[in-house]
């Protein structure tokens, strides 16, 4: 594109290629490859790409032992039906839950906006929101493992049909929680330095010793998202099928 | 010192993609609610899943802002899986037919 300068490989900010040209431009300069992308979000992308095989393995495996069991796989519509005092409705608590975890995931994206906006206080609040709401859809699933293990499902047996079923709810929807507890913890953290005021005064992190910035509400952004986007598959897979 | 890299968009889009995706989901739920069976049951299925997974990695990730450099080295590598599935599609397969074979009853 560009007439060959000797300094071509040194970016500016300003003169970035576009569209492909760019892609074959930012792999071959030096320096830094993800332009205009935070260290910190760039390792962020990475972590979740290595996540995204994590659950993309699980997902598989689940795939692979549902198409070979030879016994009736439970039907999820029924296992997770919940009745309020009348005839019980199909899948309700799930249906729930991944509203609950859209609207959060809504909340994050008002925090991140705000967060650029360096509005401390609304930042800090839709952090909380998005963290109350995260508390709740580990709590209705604490419910869900509970109201399931009543009813006899083992990671090893169930009641309901083939074995394999509890392994794979246990393992599958575990993992998820155990992400989303953790997004809570890290949620909370951050909107505590939010509210503290870190991000105005760039005061240092405790572990790092750098600056902190409000990039960090979009680097934890993209955390939150992803475990709502591990859960559309989950839901769609495991509890659709 | 403002920051240039920051990702900053009007809320419009953002409330846009939030309605769309409690849109989605009760479509999906419905789905399921409604007894949708067989081959309408998984169109409906994966194409309400995939426009949801598309809406948060686009939008609410910002994917659909970066540039390409990132956005190619996130989305390329995953479809990988696509060959994995098929690779253990193949191979429960022949679990399932082996297990019809040695333990079936009588087929």
């Amino acid at each position: 594109m560009a007439p060959s300068e000797s300094d071509a490989s040194v970016a500016q900010p300003g003169d970035l290629a576009p569209g492909l040209a760019g892609v074959a431009a930012d792999w071959g300069s030096d320096q830094r490859t993800f332009k205009n992308v935070p260290w910190g979000k760039a390792m962020m992308w990475i972590f979740l790409l290595s996540d995204t095989f994590i659950f993309s393995s699980f997902l598989i495996g689940y795939m692979t032992v549902r198409l070979s069991t030879t016994v009736p796989w439970p039907n999820a519509s029924e296992v997770f039906a919940l009745s309020f005092g009348g005839d019980p409705i199909p899948l309700i608590l799930i249906a729930i839950m991944t509203f609950v975890l859209i609207t959060s995931s809504g909340t994050m994206v008002l925090a991140v906006n705000y967060g650029y906006r360096k509005d401390k206080a609304k930042t800090a609040i839709y952090l909380v929101i998005t963290a109350l709401l995260g508390a709740l859809f580990v709590g209705m699933q604490a419910f869900e493992w509970t109201k399931l293990i009543e009813e006899g499902v083992r990671p090893w047996s169930n009641p309901m049909g083939a074995a394999q079923f509890g392994s794979v709810f246990f393992m599958v929807t575990g993992f998820h929680g155990t992400h989303v507890s953790i997004g809570v913890l890290f949620l909370i953290l951050v909107a505590r330095k939010v509210w503290r005021g870190d991000y105005d005064t760039e005061k240092r992190g405790y572990f790092t010793s750098r600056k902190g910035n409000y990039e960090i509400v979009e680097t934890m952004g993209l955390y939150w998202h992803f475990v709502d986007l591990v859960w559309v598959f989950i839901f769609a897979f495991f509890y659709l099928w | 010192m403002a920051h240039v890299e920051g990702q900053q968009h009007p809320l419009g889009v953002y409330i846009k993609v939030w309605a769309w995706l409690f849109v989605l989901s009760t479509g999906s739920y419905l789905v399921d609610f409604y007894h949708v069976q067989g081959y309408p049951r998984w169109t409906l299925i994966i194409i309400f899943m995939l426009a949801k997974a598309g809406l948060i990695i686009a939008v609410f990730m910002h994917i659909k802002w970066e540039r390409m450099a990132l956005s190619f080295a996130i989305l390329i590598p995953p479809s990988l899986l696509l060959v994995f599935i098929a690779i253990m599609t193949i191979e429960s397969d022949y679990t399932f037919l082996t297990r019809g074979i040695f333990f079936g009853s009588g087929s």
